[in-house]
């Protein structure tokens, strides 16, 4: 067990507006360290709540999350930062990239503010990071001048910067093209076979989600297959 | 290598949306100007007032009042020491009006190390004749040379010269209404009659204007001895001795200290003339309340400006924080925006501020009752330029704290979520 990365322990959640509903029942999983595990279901299914629940942006929730053995607080916001700050990295659906800055800089963001290593090494390392994508040539472009799919690939290097424990995606290709989409998918997976990251990714793509190592398939608020 | 961070980030945001920044920013600088220009103005007009006054206003006047005398016989009957006296139809007393032993006085005035200079003073009430007209009016005996330099004597006197008066037997200043009714011009000889009947020719040698209209109608000048002999007095017959401090603050106390020692009255200018120290503070605070409410609504500019900013932001507010950037950071990056507008506008401000000032004190302002004025009086005193950088300061840090508070609170996931 001492290879978990992420634990789920009977977490429950309601919705309270405009009725109390219940959005996740009773949901026990853990991911283990260099596992690729996708999360399916259908929509309003309550994956993505969960998976912003795991995230530790979404604190209002009962049972218990643990990530890398160590217990999550609900109500300690900087230390929450400092966590998604140093082991997870996110990739959405949209990518979220600053337009006010350049691609390498985007990269560099997490990593300046970890503040774990000078600016050269951090800026070495999301170089590093983009030829792992093979995208180092749009380093010095603004980040609103590169096209959709090369955005998202950029996305990814931002959530690798600080070399995080767990990769967590909502619906990473939901806005690409086909070819897109194979390309966010092979960089997932060469991920996980080359360098050994963990991800759990959210997905209503069943031929994504079918050539991921692991599926956890979810219908209303429950896991039903893990 | 954080706080380099959030202002490398803050630096970002404000570049990125410079034309709305400089628009905030300008809104400073203009409220911060007119702050400046107006205070400038205001203190240098409420100087020039006051100056009005206290510059011809001694600060402590010594004279003897006329009143009833505080020591009435029955005070002195031993029998009805303690009983409550009340005496009817009560006179003031024919008491001298000039000051007793007012030599010695002046010897002890001289010798106070808090006392810039003294001048002594008599008054004589005289009727101005002209032809069958008789103007009532006073006339002061001054001594032309400590006047000058004490109360500011000769930048009143409009054409002649006040030192005339010693060297010119029998010689008189006219205040400017007085000249122009009496159709008198320096160098002619005017005729007056003294209030117990004696007729004096006196040679014009000045024009005095003060500025108070009423005053010049009346006022008129002469020699300390002149005013004697209009009054058939000796030369130790003195009523008013004048008195300027080092430290215009000293004069209530030492006005008492003086009625005390030298068994005179004694007045101080705080207590002669309060109405004015009220005029001038209502002023000031009339043009502080406008400069704050121009700089209170600047502060507005800045949190609409932050608050558009914010909302436009909401992504980049969202993925920071999903990122690892707390609450605070967030705060910190929009305070910083705020706090630059602010500090680049101010300054600015002061510059334009001190600019406008200078132009406004070039501007011509000549009138009647002013003779000594020529342009507009500013005061460019360095206490308004830091009040106007403090409270440039603190209004964009409130108006962006309450923006900067809200961008921290944005929930990341129903921004994520959103989309």
């Amino acid at each position: 067990m001492s290879n978990t990365i992420l634990e789920a322990k009977n977490i429950n959640k309601y919705f309270n507006d405009p009725i109390r509903i219940q959005v996740l029942s009773d949901i026990n999983f853990s991911v283990n360290k260099g596992e690729f595990v996708s999360l399916t279901g259908k929509s309003g299914c309550g994956k993505s709540t969960l998976l912003y629940v795991l995230s530790t942006m979404d604190t209002d929730y009962e049972g218990q999350l643990l990530i890398d053995q160590e217990e999550m607080p609900k109500r300690n916001e900087p230390f929450l930062a400092k966590i998604r700050n140093e082991k997870i990295g996110f990739v959405f659906q949209f990518h979220y990239l600053l337009n006010e800055f350049n691609v390498l800089k985007n990269v560099m963001l997490p990593g300046l503010k970890q503040n774990k290593y000078s600016e050269e090494e951090v800026e070495f390392r999301a170089i590093e990071k983009l030829k792992i994508l093979g995208i180092e040539h749009l380093a010095l472009k603004q980040a609103n001048h590169v096209s959709g799919g090369e955005k998202q690939r950029v996305a990814i290097a931002r959530a690798l910067i600080n070399d995080p424990h767990i990769i967590m995606g909502d619906e990473p290709t939901g806005n690409l093209d086909k070819k897109n989409s194979d390309l966010v998918f092979d960089i997932f997976k060469r991920l996980a076979d080359e360098f050994n990251q963990t991800l759990l990714i959210v997905t209503h793509d069943p031929s994504f989600a079918a050539r991921t190592h692991r599926i956890i398939q979810m219908e209303d608020g429950k896991i039903i297959h893990s | 290598m954080k706080k380099k961070l959030l202002i490398n980030i803050a630096n970002g945001l404000l570049m990125a949306r410079w034309k709305q920044t400089l628009v905030a920013a300008v809104g400073v600088t203009f409220s911060i100007t007119m702050f400046i220009a107006l205070l400038s103005f205001m203190s240098g007009m409420n100087d020039l007032l006051d100056g009005l006054i206290i510059n011809r206003v001694p600060h402590i006047r010594i004279y003897n009042d006329i009143k009833p005398n505080a020591h009435q016989p029955i005070t002195l009957d031993r029998n009805y020491k303690t009983a409550h006296h009340f005496i009817s139809s009560i006179k003031s007393d024919e008491s001298r009006q000039s000051i007793y032993n007012s030599a010695a006085i002046m010897q002890a005035i001289k010798n106070d190390k808090r006392v810039l200079g003294f001048s002594q003073k008599l008054t004589a009430q005289v009727f101005f004749n002209d032809g069958n007209i008789d103007i009532t009016g006073s006339m002061s005996g001054v001594n032309p040379v400590e006047e000058g330099s004490l109360f500011h004597f000769d930048d009143y006197i409009t054409s002649g010269k006040s030192q005339d008066l010693t060297k010119i037997n029998n010689s008189v200043i006219l205040g400017k209404g007085l000249a122009e009714k009496l159709l008198t011009n320096i160098g002619d000889v005017i005729q007056i009659t003294t209030s117990k009947g004696e007729r004096f020719q006196l040679k014009v040698v000045g024009i005095y204007q003060s500025g108070l209209r009423d005053i010049d109608n009346v006022q008129s000048f002469a020699s300390v001895s002149t005013v004697q002999k209009i009054l058939s007095k000796p030369s130790n017959y003195i009523t008013d001795i004048q008195v300027k401090l080092k430290d215009i603050t000293q004069a209530p106390a030492m006005a008492k200290e003086y009625e005390q020692l030298f068994q005179t009255d004694a007045e101080d200018i705080q207590t002669a003339n309060s109405q004015f120290e009220t005029g001038s503070s209502i002023r000031t605070l009339i043009s502080y309340s406008v400069g704050i409410t121009l700089l209170i609504v600047a502060g507005f500019g800045i949190y609409n400006i932050l608050n558009m900013m914010i909302f436009e932001k909401m992504d980049s507010i969202a993925i920071l924080k999903a990122t690892g950037f707390s609450g605070r950071d967030v705060q910190n990056i929009f305070m910083y925006i705020a706090i630059s507008i602010g500090v680049f506008g101010g300054l600015c401000g002061l510059l334009l501020g001190f600019g406008l000032s200078s132009i406004i004190d070039q501007i011509p302002f000549n009138t009647a009752a002013l003779p000594t004025i020529k342009t507009f009086p500013i005061n460019y005193n360095p206490k308004f330029y830091l009040i106007g950088m403090v409270f440039s300061f603190f209004t964009t840090y409130f108006a962006g704290w309450f923006p900067a508070r809200k961008a921290s609170k944005i929930d990341p996931v129903i921004i994520i979520r959103g989309k």
